[in-house]
């Protein structure tokens, strides 16, 4: 006999899987979109370090690759605080959808 | 445990244990501050968590941003549960029935959930001496609930619940001091952090975890919703805040003070609040006396901690 | 083999805590509860349980700490009374609704205001509605073996709940009863080893405990609760069951004393129905044809089965030793609910006693059994709720 929905609850509510929050894909939440300029990035990983959302790549190498856009919300932070190569800065805001 | 070294690729190669997909605001400070408390050691955590924005944006449903065991159960007792987490750990260790693994404990709260309607299980919790770590994320205000006063507000700032009126502009009170609070319980540690200053909150935590006994680091976590600012600006405000000592980075180690990070300028107050909405009415002409208020007090606090810092350093010269 | 002693209900609780040994033990002190956690404390301190024991600042803290520990997956109980209850009041829905297996022995204290120190239900019918397994006990005896019984009840894997042990505060608590004492070997290997569910303590596989949980789940998660307090009675009834094959000592859902030829019966908790009981058999050698039901498990409350064991009466007095303010006796309640389920009602009387440590006296049992029988008779009912031994 197969199990009515709520026979089927963890029990207490408890959440059973560890970071299941990666099922939530809040990349949908944006307005604006960081671009990464890969040739002004000096890898300093501020971006990354500052990052609410965990949405900055890294390669094994621990060196920064491309924004995870599946999560990241366009907060912004990362642009601000990009030191930049010679003043250009390695991430700039732009109108998401265009 | 080797402390691990604090360099940004070695700790970008490490896995997160705070994870992408919870619900907080786009530009929020809170996660920051996890995400660097959590990636400070290897040490396995086990952490409550105070009722609250971080608590309920990142575990709703069957989603967890939490890549580590974590629990829970109230507004205002994380304290008292990390608290029994940590006495069965002990307990059951103690009898043998499961293998330590130095696990460490935290509890999170929110300054709501801490200097307010958590404090008292928090000073019993840090009274009792258990080996625990309670890290208030101050927002400065009951932000989850739609930004109402707390004793953590700064004075004169705008809430919904202390308006700037036509009669009362603002926050009446001086923020408490929760940090000198919890120094007054002689526990081992205390630390005043800042996420925009990542590697000392993370030698901070480093340090803490090493101690046994009850620490207490109260970290400075911009919200843009409660404090009217940009939705980039958590990381440049939190290092305006360490920068005009409105929320200087120290530690009390047991009862020696030291004041890790002096800004190489002391800014003036209003560098940090002029960014923020919350604090706008301040800047009319008619609450002048409003702002000197607000500098002489940071200045005075500044001063106290500088010298109990010089007197710290006499001390250990001793 | 069992130990005969003279001991008080606190000393009897302590006892019980001693054998099982919990894991840990969070503690606030409160009169009349305080003496049981006190006793508790010199076993620990003398080493002679591994109880890890959290002397915490409140005894809502006292709760939450008994929930981390229960979460983080061992053994925990804890005492309290009254005001200590009020206190952890929303801890106590949280534990419950995160099945967690806490057990407490209560020690029932009338509620403020005014403050008062002394016996009576307020406190644990406050919580009826808290998804707690309710215990009553009747004296020291009960108490005791109540408390042995509720670990194996809240702990079974089917129920997994929190459960607290009744008794009456100062009548069972501080009155030095005889007592019989199981030996320590058997009282563990019935209770058997604590098996965790979810442990916070298993690293290798994290949990979140206490997630928020919006319109279109929680009322499935309290259909799931509502489902598990079902299977309790069937626990209940097993557990006794094999504690009667330790013991001797028999119980069930409730207790019936004399009911079974009864015309009219007065349904009474607690130490009130020992003294019930004596009245009973007065009256009972003048050919009075009373009868006594005296309700064990209050939650989950078995209506079908009281519901059964009244059948065959025509007046019936529920004796209430706590209020509903602008409502009937919570136990009145609960008992009316049952009779609606009969075929023939009966008429169905609800008398308020002994709040706040007023001494339920013989004369009260008279004065109610006299009132049964006129309403036997006549079937005519004076006045439904009434308070009795009031100071006019």
């Amino acid at each position: 006999m197969s199990k009515k929905y709520w026979e089927t609850l963890p029990q207490g509510s408890v959440v059973l899987e560890a970071g299941s929050s990666a099922k939530f894909k809040t990349g949908g939440w944006r307005s604006m979109r960081p671009k990464w300029i890969e040739e002004n990035c000096i890898q300093c990983m501020f971006c990354w370090m500052y990052c609410p959302d965990m949405s900055v790549k890294v390669t094994a190498e621990g060196k920064r690759a491309e924004f995870d856009y599946d999560y990241c919300k366009g907060c912004g932070i990362c642009a601000l605080e990009c030191p930049g190569k010679k003043g250009k800065k390695a991430i700039v805001m732009e109108e998401e959808g265009k | 445990m080797t402390t691990k070294p604090l360099r940004l690729k070695e700790l970008a190669k490490g896995e997160d244990r705070f994870a992408h997909g919870h619900r907080m605001c786009a530009g929020c400070g809170a996660p920051i501050v996890v995400k660097q408390v959590l990636m400070a050691t290897d040490y396995p955590i086990i952490a409550a968590n105070a009722t609250g924005c971080l608590e309920v944006s990142s575990c709703i449903q069957e989603y967890t941003a939490w890549k580590i065991p974590w629990i829970h159960s109230a507004f205002e007792n994380s304290a008292a549960t990390i608290s029994g987490v940590e006495a069965m750990y002990r307990s059951l260790v103690k009898q043998g029935k499961i293998d330590d693994k130095q696990v460490k404990f935290l509890a999170f709260g929110g300054d709501g959930g801490t200097y307010d309607i958590g404090f008292q299980s928090l000073s019993g919790a840090m009274e009792r001496g258990h080996d625990m770590m309670y890290v208030c994320y101050d927002n400065g205000a009951y932000m989850n609930t739609g930004i109402q006063r707390s004793s953590a507000t700064p004075f004169g700032a705008n809430t919904t619940t202390c308006p700037a009126g036509d009669v009362i502009p603002g926050k009446p009170q001086q923020r408490k001091d929760l940090t000198r609070i919890m120094a007054a319980h002689g526990i081992p540690y205390i630390a005043q952090a800042s996420p925009g200053n990542w590697m000392d909150l993370m030698k901070k935590v480093q340090k803490a975890f090493e101690i046994r006994g009850p620490k207490f680091m109260n970290i400075i976590a911009p919200c843009n919703r409660g404090w009217r600012s940009r939705t980039d600006d958590a990381i440049t405000l939190a290092k305006l805040a360490v920068e005009t000592c409105y929320w200087p980075l120290y530690e009390i180690e047991n009862g020696v003070t030291r004041v890790t990070v002096k800004p190489k300028e002391k800014k003036p107050l209003v560098d940090f609040l002029k960014p923020q909405g919350r604090f706008k009415h301040m800047f009319a002409p008619e609450n002048e006396g409003m702002l000197k208020q607000a500098q002489d007090y940071v200045d005075a606090q500044w001063d106290r901690l500088l010298k109990e810092s010089a007197a710290g350093e006499a001390e250990k010269a001793e | 083999m069992g130990t005969i002693v003279a001991v008080t209900g606190n000393e009897a609780c302590a006892q019980a805590l001693k054998q099982i040994n919990p894991d840990v033990c969070a503690a606030y002190p409160i009169t009349p509860a305080t003496d049981l956690m006190q006793r508790f404390s010199s076993f620990v301190n003398d080493g002679k349980v591994d109880t890890e024991l959290v002397l915490v600042e409140s005894e809502h803290s006292a709760m939450s700490a008994c929930i981390g520990a229960a979460a983080a997956g061992g053994r925990v109980a804890t005492a309290t009374s009254s005001q200590g209850l009020a206190l952890m009041w929303e801890m106590l829905y949280i534990a419950a609704g995160t099945r967690l297996p806490i057990v407490m022995p209560l020690v029932n204290r009338a509620l403020s205001a005014p403050l008062n120190i002394h016996g009576d239900h307020s406190d644990g019918m406050g919580a009826r509605d808290t998804g707690w397994i309710q215990l009553y006990s009747e004296n020291a005896q009960e108490a005791y073996d109540n408390t042995v019984q509720a670990f194996r009840i809240a702990e079974h894997l089917d129920i997994r709940l929190p459960a607290m042990v009744c008794m009456d505060g100062f009548i069972v608590s501080h009155s030095i009863e005889r007592v019989e004492y199981i030996d320590d070997g058997d009282v563990k290997k019935f209770v058997g080893k604590f098996k965790a569910v979810h442990p916070l303590l298993d690293l290798d596989n994290p949990k979140s405990y206490g997630p928020l949980i919006l319109t279109d789940m929680y009322h499935e998660y309290k259909r799931a609760q509502h489902e598990v307090m079902t299977k309790v009675p069937g626990v209940v009834l097993d557990v006794a069951a094999d504690f009667e094959k330790m013991t001797g000592r028999k119980y069930g859902l409730f207790e019936t004393y004399r009911l079974d030829d009864a015309e009219m019966a007065i349904v009474v908790m607690s130490s009130a129905a020992g003294t019930t009981k004596d009245i009973i058999d007065q009256y009972r050698d003048r050919g009075v044809k009373i009868g006594l039901l005296k309700p064990r498990m209050f939650r989950p409350f078995p209506f079908q089965e009281i519901a059964d064991a009244l059948n065959h009466v025509k007046a019936i007095a529920v004796l209430d030793r706590a209020d509903s303010f602008g409502g009937y006796g919570p136990l009145f309640s609960e008992i009316t609910g049952a009779v609606m389920s009969m075929k023939s009602k009966p008429a169905v009387i609800n008398k308020i006693f002994g709040l706040g440590g007023r001494d339920y006296l013989p004369v009260q049992a008279e004065q109610v059994i006299d009132e049964l029988i006129q309403v036997a008779e006549t079937g005519k009912v004076e006045a439904i709720k009434e308070y009795i031994g009031v100071r006019e």
